[in-house]
């Protein structure tokens, strides 16, 4: 029987195996992955010192929902008209419904391209069997995989250097209040960070930077964006359009071919927006999993996520815009909340930084009050003693 | 065996909210519900025990702080990935104002 198949085990390509059958889908459900090793989630592997595979699902589960698991299998092909995968090594499956969730792989930038990066289990492994006290370690890009690199890095004593081009930290990613109590932190925790300059090329023991100045190190690592893996998607004529173009069903431009995760666009307020947070890539797994079951619903969540950093959990809800219009909250001495407004003054981004998990709740608050386009006035947002429960409860 | 040890006070937790309770090396979580009603479940969320004090109570639910893994704190049932084994839960009584729960 042809049933689904999914190419990518990730996040996205599990969660969606599992939500078929969580659905009452009895077709068969093939899951196929590049990597040899059992699903695993990639968020541990910057945050710790010692790479661990935490497995997504256990071995028996997959067995027991009856989802059959093709590891190590790089498919190379896609014949849309004939409905056929294709691998590398010339084995070939036929679907009814074929979900990609082929995720996304390090990007470089010219000048860096010896550079490691850090996806994998096995770029984990490659990094951190490298770093000892003392080691000079390089990072390029001052983002979170970076980040959290440092942060991990120096918890074992190694020598940190962060080299951004841009003026401050995670500017694509979190409002600038946000960034800076991290940088303080990374100055703090003994990182060199080096803002507004560029690595230009790389050379034994080092790299040089655009303000002329070199840096030596052991081990230089790239932490500068991701880009979405459409190789398989394009060659088959799929349309792209910053990642698999997929409507808000995650429906590709080919019938019975869906996308969904790191590697797609999906429509949001007029453009598209491709995103990398391992929540939005389990709820889109989900969500595609009832689309290619019929079911009708347009996708609409607000976009999650978090990172951890030393002693620091920052999460943000929304889509940060350039341009917004920012009111801060102070929860405590060390806990603060940005919060985006749009022109008529609808919520439409929270960012939170604080120790452990001291931002968490209001967050998540924050995201329900987005999802319900909610509109609040300046003195409600910054005032701590304004609960955003209530002013849910009132919305 | 029951072993019911005193908890906290029934003022100590806001309506829809949780508290932590540490005892004899172990941690609980001890919710009280919209309705005024006393619950009481492992401290530790089943994905990566992280602690569900700073979690979000609504209605039945308690979210977790760190990826929000979501269980029924009445029942302990985990409510879908990342939370996909179930919290263990403990009897709860209240006596005057003292919230006790049973750890035996
Ligand atoms: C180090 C690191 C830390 C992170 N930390 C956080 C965090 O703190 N918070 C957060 O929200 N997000 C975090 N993320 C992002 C999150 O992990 C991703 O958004 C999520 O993994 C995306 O899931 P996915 O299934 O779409 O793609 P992926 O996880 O990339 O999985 C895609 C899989 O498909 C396979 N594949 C691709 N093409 C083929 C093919 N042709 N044939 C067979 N297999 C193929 C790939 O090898 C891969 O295994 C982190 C990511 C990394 C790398
Ligand atoms: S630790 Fe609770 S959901 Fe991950």
């Amino acid at each position: 029987m042809a049933g689904v198949v999914i190419v990518g085990a990730g996040e996205c390509g599990v969660s969606a195996a599992f939500a078929l059958r969580e659905r009452g889908y009895t077709g068969s459900v093939t899951l196929i992955s590049e990597e040899p090793h059992l699903p695993y989630e990639r968020p541990p592997l910057s945050k710790a010192s010692k790479p661990t595979q935490k497995l997504i699902r256990s071995q028996v589960e997959y067995k027991r929902a009856a989802i059959e698991l093709c590891l190590g299998v790089r498919i190379e092909a896609l014949d849309l008209s004939r409905h056929i995968l294709v691998a590398c090594d010339g084995s070939s499956w036929t679907y009814e419904r074929l979900l990609l969730a082929t995720g996304a792989r390090a990007r470089l930038f010219p000048g860096t391209e010896g550079a490691a990066t850090l996806r994998t289990f096995d770029d984990a492994c490659c990094i951190f069997q490298r770093l000892y006290p003392g080691t000079k370690l390089v990072i390029i890009g001052g983002g979170f995989i970076g980040l959290e690199l440092a942060a991990a890095a120096r918890a074992m004593d190694v020598r940190v250097t962060v080299i951004e081009a841009a003026p401050r930290l995670m500017a694509r990613a979190v409002p600038a209040e946000i960034a800076a109590v991290v940088e303080q932190r990374h100055r703090a925790g003994g990182v060199d960070l080096r803002l507004g300059t560029q690595v230009t090329s790389m050379m034994a023991g080092g790299v040089s930077t655009a303000d002329g100045s070199t840096v030596q190190a052991d081990i230089v690592v790239a932490g500068t964006g991701a880009a979405p893996n459409t190789d398989l998607a394009e060659r088959a004529g799929l349309a792209l359009d910053n990642g698999i173009r997929v409507d808000n069903r995650f429906r590709t431009s080919a019938s019975d071919v869906f996308a969904a995760g790191d590697c797609c666009s999906i429509p949001h307020q007029g453009g598209r927006l491709r995103l990398e947070s391992w929540r939005m890539a389990q709820e889109q797994g989900i969500h595609a999993a009832a689309s290619m079951m019929g079911e009708v619903d347009d996708f609409s969540t607000v976009p999650w996520f978090w990172s951890d950093q030393y002693d620091l959990g920052l999460q943000v809800a929304g889509v940060v815009a350039s341009h917004g219009i920012t009111t801060m909250r102070r929860l405590s001495e060390d806990a603060i909340l940005a919060f985006q407004r749009d022109v008529v003054g609808r919520l439409i981004c929270a960012a939170g930084v604080g120790p452990g998990n001291r931002v968490a709740k209001d967050i998540r608050l924050a995201e329900m009050l987005i999802a319900r386009g909610t509109h609040l006035s300046s003195d409600q947002l910054s005032d701590p003693e304004v609960n955003l429960k209530s002013l849910l409860k009132a919305a | 065996m029951d072993k019911w040890v005193e908890a906290c006070s029934v003022d100590d937790i806001e309506e829809e909210d949780l508290v932590r309770f540490d005892h004899d090396g172990r941690t609980y979580a001890i919710y009280r519900s919209p309705e005024n009603e006393y619950f009481a479940t492992d401290g530790l969320c089943t994905h990566e025990q992280v602690h569900l004090e700073d979690g979000l109570v609504m209605e039945d639910v308690i979210e977790c702080p760190k990826h929000n893994g979501r269980f029924n704190y009445k029942t302990g049932q985990a409510l879908g990935a990342p939370a996909c084994v179930n919290l263990k839960t403990y009897p709860v009584k209240v006596e005057g104002s003292a919230v006790y729960i049973d750890v035996g």
